[in-house]
């Protein structure tokens, strides 16, 4: 049972949120190549490690955020806006 | 040693003192023709294959740790082929076949148990949709019959059957032929008749990395030291993408807990595998007599092979919906295993991106029902340098051309 | 009758009646089903698993793996339950499990004399012919230890939440120091304990005082304390979950507990391990522990020749309170180099045979192999273990999550001196696993086989399985396999400890949303309007709708074609609130939905609306509605009933997570808005018969306009999904049931999902989900046109040019006219030549009996099917075959001139 820390909300637990999968990912243009196109639906990092998603306090404020998240602990390392950038983590 | 009544009877005569091994354990050798990454069903399954069909005996399997224990031991042990693609069907419906004569041909008994798999129907929509997924199998050359709410009553009577449930069972269709298999056995069953052919089973020997280039690879770095090999099999479901990242390409595959429980061991109360689409939960019981249960994935990606409460607490209401006399029954033990999990629940079968490495991986949740064929035809594919034909749509090009296998938005039921 | 006169913690002045087996007995208040059964004498209890071996009671606690009972019967029947757990009460039924007629005879006793071959991996060995399944049924009748219980479970469950700073599991002496120190630290605290006495092994060692901090904890207001609660399970991000036994008599049987803790704090002791001599299953064998505890704490003494097998220095205690009690006792030390090798006595112990070839009488046999901390929760948590040589046990090592072990479950169990003796010698059965019947031989024959990983072990031979949970047995198991392997037990390691740490009853995991709280089903605003109008219901998408209005002897077959024509021929009336609607509003309203829609909402004038068709990034065809343009900045999207919540959080995905720059806000609002569409050539009479302000001659197909109907504010769309001029009028959906009766009276007929269902395929209008799935594009359905015309991205577009979809022989929406009988939905098209099993071209997806063409019509997807009209196909269903001819999906008013009115 994870405890998420929603940005608007305060921490809560997992039930409350749906997970949106990994964030950060482009949408290519029209023109992209199929390969492009490919990578964008279906590869992901899928690391043993420190993932970042995005999450949706479902049954809460409704708002997406994202998550930094170890896959491997479950130890979420940092949350922050759809908007910023990745933070670094060590 | 053959393994029978008789040999039992022999050994018990003498105190069942010196057993033989049921496989060595010995130390890596420097250089193997094929090295198998992953030792579970698929990883020696192939080895197996290799031998037997191929002639290719120079093989090992690596394993992280103890053979069988990824999600070859984690599951919850059904076997079936019912299946609405052709290409999908013709895979699964031979590994039922090489199933159905395995416990003979391996001389250990992997306890098949064609018991049936039936599917329940609640709606009329349910109905019609199960119609069209029968009559496919019936084109696919698998086995399907549509069940009357009567016959339902008979096969699966714990059911909840009043007009007031809240998901009622107005019928359903069943595959025969499916039904369960142990688990461990069909992994200790592949080791001990792989082993017999010459395959060195290696275990506590984590891969750490590769050495290759534009020729393909050269050799598997190991905790155990670096190991020369010929070409590399990867069958580490769970763990594709971390083997992967190794070799320097991405797979399109995300790493999910998938859980699955029992409960504490009853008399006989349910004699089918039973799947309620409406909740998701699918369950059956063991021959010890314990319900093994399952449901869908935990909602985030993870590696931890660990149970997590709220899929659980999900489950269990979704089987106490359908079985309402189970709730007073207690759940024995809840675990977790690492499934690869792809956009369209279709295997990725084929070669990998570096030159004489071969993927068998993205099995999702059902990666146990395929090993027979998965070994079957990846030990083809490692022979001979091409995919066998009944894996030839499960490529990685696939992705780029839309020409996706998805039996799930198909049939509008999660498989 | 073995009850001592004083002593123990049992209220000796109230009798406390229940059944066990059949006979009618008698405890006290305090007491377990245990500890009353052994003070009436009774020390066999039931059978082993697998051999059917006579079994008594071997514990005083959780870690019982002998005495299983089943109590109750019916639908409150509970199996498999530890008769040292179970609280007595006036009228407990229980009765032995796992035996026929009862324990002391057992006709499946006579698996001992094969025990010989049931040796661990025999069925491995064996029944591999003819075939496993032949030889199942008897070998799944024999197994499974008690009875599920049958029908519905008459109680009911709740699930509460609590977080505390600082949580103590177990309340002991060290759990109950703990939670003092922490509640002194001014934090929230709860104390949770299993027994329903708090106290832990200060009940049985009264020497120890408890009373005193556990009225100091009482008292204090930051201290909260459960007992009767067992925690089960530690999980992330320090987590429990527990189980708790509710008292009170006519609330919840039981309440799962999903803690959170700034700190955990694990004080749940240790439990005592068993010596592994022949015969060490037999009734009268006990941990030595156990027997300290049924006199110290209920007042029992369970034996009167004692013997005692130790190892270790902690059964000094014991020998000392059996004394004081009245009892003769032996101690046999293998640190000595004696050690009881056999307990005589196939009911039960008669007598212990010793390594010096002596035979000590008794009847009752104790025994200490040492001492295993509690370590489950923390090895649960994600904490490593070390082995402790000193105390010949695993304790905890390294924490991962902010949790501490103390007392016994930290590996502090005083000077125990041991010495281990991990196998007694001698020959005969060496039980170590009792719940699974698991032998030492078992592990020898494991560890010879090379099933030497401890998890190879556990699988291969059940070691650890049982409903125990391997209490006492997997630490005794793995020194075995050490021993035989030549590794120390540290090197051997222990299996991973999962959850439950006892068993938990389903209800408490599934809660209060079972049954028809379980997705709870949507009644539409004017359910019972259509109840009194003779409705049969059906699910839809959780929502439960009228399926058709069939009349007196009618069926509802008849009444959806009776229905149907009526919409062809005059005025009806179909409730279609679940419609999903959304407004989209906004300065970006229109640029959003052109990204969200194939077609173009930007060009759409106010008040018009226009057929939108939505698409996953996948190109598949997920939704489709009519949407309609209030305002410059304001649109009313409709979705299909299904899709109503799904596309509204796609929307917000989109907004939030892609389009962040875009200022739109997505309003749903399907349950705000009841909607009433009345369809037919009569529709615009009857709406203007009811009454409205809106001019019904300047209202053209597919316009909006709003104002009243019947008095009541209103939307009103022209949009048809009948073929017929139709009005959707959209109400407050408080007045639903008004307006509803307001048509009623000016004679709108009322009909059904069915007849819509009927009534949409004569039209060859397409139903998402039931015509497609997940796979069909939009040129599948003939839908592609608007894409050439569009020049800007919407969601899924790309994927429509990979080379799948541009494939020739893809599936197409088409007509199928049999030449007579129904089509079944689901039947095969057959491809050219027909053989089953063969290639399949496509499946029929709607089939109805047309009552306006008075003939059988139905869709399907075919196999490059557009080209093929005219073609006469062969279809599959279940063992029959039909054909029919490939046509135009629309079968009535081909120029659709209808919709019109």
């Amino acid at each position: 049972m994870l405890l998420i820390h929603c940005p608007h909300c305060g921490p809560r637990d997992e039930g409350e949120f749906t997970c949106g999968g990994e964030s950060h990912i482009q949408r290519p243009a029209l023109s992209a190549s199929a390969e492009d196109w490919a990578e964008y639906l279906f590869l992901r990092h899928n690391p043993a490690g420190v993932t970042y998603e995005r999450w949706r306090h479902t049954f809460g404020c409704e708002r997406w955020f994202n998550v930094a998240r170890c896959t491997v602990s479950h130890r979420i390392e940092a949350v922050y806006a759809m908007t910023e950038a990745k933070p670094d983590i060590a | 040693m053959r393994y029978s009544l008789l040999s039992l009877a022999r050994k018990a005569a003498q105190g069942h003192r010196d057993w033989p091994q049921a496989w060595r354990s010995p130390e890596p050798k420097p250089h193997y023709d094929v090295v198998i990454v992953g030792g579970g069903g698929h990883g020696l399954a192939t080895a197996y294959y290799l031998a037997k069909n191929h002639g290719v005996t120079n093989v090992a399997v690596l394993e992280k740790g103890w053979i069988g224990g990824g999600n070859t031991g984690r599951n919850t042990t059904v076997v079936r082929s019912n299946y609405l693609f052709p290409e999908s069907a013709a895979f699964y419906d031979h590994s039922v076949k090489l199933y159905e004569g395995l416990s003979k041909e391996l001389n250990y008994n992997i306890m098949f148990s064609q018991r049936g798999m039936i599917t329940l129907a609640h709606t009329r929509h349910d109905l019609e949709a199960q119609r069209r997924w029968a009559n496919a199998m019936r084109m696919n050359g698998v086995d399907s019959d549509l069940l009357s709410l009567e016959e339902m009553r008979e096969q699966v009577p714990a059911l909840d059957y009043s007009p007031s449930a809240r998901f009622p069972v107005i019928g359903g269709f069943i595959q025969r032929r499916g039904g369960t298999a142990r688990h461990d056995a069909v992994a200790w069953g592949y080791a001990r008749a792989a082993d017999a052919l010459g395959v060195d089973i290696i275990q506590n020997c984590e891969v750490t990395g590769f050495d290759y280039d534009a020729d393909g690879v050269q050799a598997v770095r190991t905790s155990r030291g670096t190991i020369g090999a010929g070409r590399v099999g990867l069958t580490a479901s769970g763990h594709s993408t971390v083997l992967a990242d190794r070799l320097g390409f991405r797979l399109p595959i995300t790493s999910y807990a998938l859980q699955a429980f029992v409960s504490e061991p009853v008399k006989p109360v349910l004699d089918k595998v039973v799947l309620s689409p409406a909740t998701g939960v699918y369950l059956s019981q063991s021959d010890k007599g314990e319900l093994v249960i399952g449901g869908g994935l935990d909602l985030y990606a993870s590696y931890a092979q660990r149970g997590n409460l709220p899929t659980v607490e999900t489950v269990v209401a979704g089987m106490l919906t359908m079985f309402p006399s189970f709730s007073r029954m207690r759940m024995l033990r809840q675990w977790a295993g690492i499934v690869d999990v792809v956009h369209d629940s279709t295997p990725v079968f084929g070669p990998a991106p570096v030159k004489r490495v071969y993927l068998n991986c993205g099995w999702g949740t059902g990666g146990f029902k395929a090993i027979p064929a998965g070994g079957w035809c990846m030990a083809h594919m490692i022979a001979k340098d091409e995919p066998h034909p009944l894996t030839a749509a499960f490529g990685l090009d696939r992705f780029a051309k839309g020409a996706l296998i998805d039996e799930a938005a198909a049939s509008g039921i999660a498989h | 009758m073995t009850r001592l006169p004083t002593g123990g913690l049992i209220d000796r002045s109230k009798a406390v009646r229940f059944r066990f087996n059949g006979r009618d007995y008698a405890g006290h208040p305090g007491d377990t089903l245990a500890s009353a059964l052994l003070a009436n004498g009774v020390r066999l209890i039931g059978r082993s698993f697998k051999y059917h071996r006579p079994r008594g009671i071997m514990a005083a606690g959780a870690e019982e793996a002998n005495a299983l009972v089943q109590l109750g019967s019916g639908s409150s029947a509970e199996p498999n339950l530890k008769a040292t757990q179970v609280p007595l009460r006036d009228g407990l039924e229980a009765t032995s499990v796992n035996c026929w007629p009862g324990p002391r005879f057992d006709l499946r006793g006579i698996n001992q004399l094969a025990s010989p071959l049931l040796i661990a991996g025999f069925y491995y060995k064996t029944f591999m012919w003819p075939s496993w399944h032949l030889f199942e049924g008897p070998i799944r009748r024999a197994a499974g230890l008690g009875l599920a219980p049958e029908g519905p479970d008459p109680d009911r469950y709740v699930h509460a939440h609590a977080r505390h700073d600082v949580i103590v599991v177990g309340g002991g002496p060290a759990g109950l120091a703990a939670a003092h120190d922490a509640a002194l630290a001014g934090g929230s605290v709860l104390l949770v304990e299993s027994d329903f006495e708090l106290g832990g092994s200060a009940l049985w060692r009264p020497e120890v005082e408890v009373a005193p901090a556990i009225a100091a904890l009482r008292a204090m207001a930051n201290v909260t304390i459960l007992t009767r609660t067992e925690v089960f399970g530690y999980y992330d991000h320090n987590s429990l979950a527990a189980v708790e036994t509710v008292m009170a008599g006519d609330g919840p049987r039981q309440r799962l507990w999903k803690l959170r803790a700034g700190k955990v704090i694990i004080a749940t002791g240790a439990i005592e391990r068993p010596l592994v001599f022949a015969g060490n299953d037999r009734p009268g064998v006990m941990l030595a522990s156990a027997a300290q505890a049924y006199v110290q704490r209920y007042g029992v003494l369970p034996g009167h020749r004692i013997v005692i097998a130790t190892n270790n220095d902690s059964t000094k205690e014991v020998a000392s309170v059996l004394t004081a009690a009245g009892a003769s006792v032996d101690v046999v030390d293998s640190r000595r180099g004696l050690s009881v090798t056999h307990a005589k006595g196939a009911l039960g112990v008669k007598a212990a045979r010793l390594s010096d070839g002596r035979t000590l009488p008794c009847d009752l046999l104790l025994m200490s192999g040492g001492w295993s901390p509690v370590v489950h929760l923390f090895s649960q948590s994600g904490g490593s273990l070390r082995y402790d040589d000193t105390i010949a046990a695993f304790v905890p090592a390294v924490a991962r999550q902010p949790v501490e072990c103390v007392g016994g479950a930290a590996g502090d169990l005083g000077d125990l001196n041991i010495e281990p003796e991990w196998e007694t010698p001698g020959s005969g059965k060496k039980f170590v696993d009792f719940a699974n019947d698991v032998t030492a031989r078992d592990i020898a024959i494991a560890a010879s086989e090379n099933y030497r990983s401890v998890e190879h072990l556990k699988r291969y031979t059940t070691l650890g399985m049982g409903s125990d949970q391997g209490k006492t047995s997997n630490v005794n198991g793995l020194a075995l396999m050490g021993e035989l392997t030549g590794r120390a037990p540290g090197n051997v390691g222990t299996t991973k400890f999962r959850p439950p740490y006892n068993p938990v009853t389903f209800g408490a995991l599934a809660g209060p949303l079972v049954g028809t709280l379980h997705t709870p089903i949507k009644c539409l605003p004017a359910h019972a309007w259509h109840a009194e109008q003779g409705a049969v219901f059906e699910e839809h998408g959780r929502w439960i709708r009228p399926t058709a209005y069939p009349r007196s002897g009618e069926s509802w077959e008849a009444a959806a074609q009776r229905e149907a024509l009526e919409a062809r021929t005059s005025a009806v009336l179909f409730d279609g609130s679940p419609l999903g609607k959304i407004e989209v509003c906004g300065p970006d309203a229109a640029v959003f939905l052109d990204r969200i829609y194939v077609g173009t909402a930007s060009t759409l004038k106010p008040g018009r609306s226009r057929y939108g068709l939505m698409l996953s990034e996948h190109g598949v065809i997920v939704d489709d509605g009519i949407f309609v343009r209030l305002a410059e900045d304001r649109f009313l999207v409709h979705t299909t009933s299904g899709g109503a919540d799904r596309i509204a959080l796609a929307m917000e995905e989109w907004l939030q997570c892609e389009w962040t720059d875009l200022r739109v806000a997505i309003l749903p609002a399907t349950s705000q808005w009841a909607v009433m569409t009345v369809s037919g050539p009569g529709a615009r009479q009857m709406i203007a018969d009811v009454g409205t302000d809106i001019d019904l001659a300047d209202f053209p197909h597919m316009a909006f306009r709003e104002g009243t109907v019947a008095g009541f504010a209103a939307r009103v769309l022209r949009a048809s999904f009948t073929g017929e001029a139709s009005y959707e009028i959209s109400v407050a959906a408080r007045h639903a049931t008004a307006l509803a009766q307001r048509f009623g009276r000016a004679g709108a007929v009322p009909i059904g999902v069915e007849a819509l269902n009927i009534l949409r395929t004569e039209k060859g209008y397409l139903h998402i989900g039931v015509d497609t799935d997940g796979t069909t594009l939009p040129d599948d359905v003939g839908m592609a046109g608007p894409i050439a015309k569009k020049a800007s991205d919407f969601v899924g577009r790309r994927s429509l040019l990979r080379d799948d979809a541009a494939r020739e022989d893809r599936l197409q929406l088409v007509g199928l006219l049999s030449d007579g009988p129904m089509l079944t939905v689901g039947s095969q098209v057959l491809a050219p030549g027909g053989t089953v099993p063969g290639p399949s071209d496509g499946h029929v997806t709607s089939a109805v009996f047309s009552p306006t063409l008075g003939r059988p019509i139905a869709m399907g997807l075919v196999r490059r099917g557009r080209s093929r009209k005219g073609e006469v196909v062969e279809l599959y269903d279940m063992g029959t075959r039909l054909k029919a001819t490939i046509v135009d999906p629309v079968f009535v008013d081909k120029a659709g001139e209808k919709l019109n009115g």
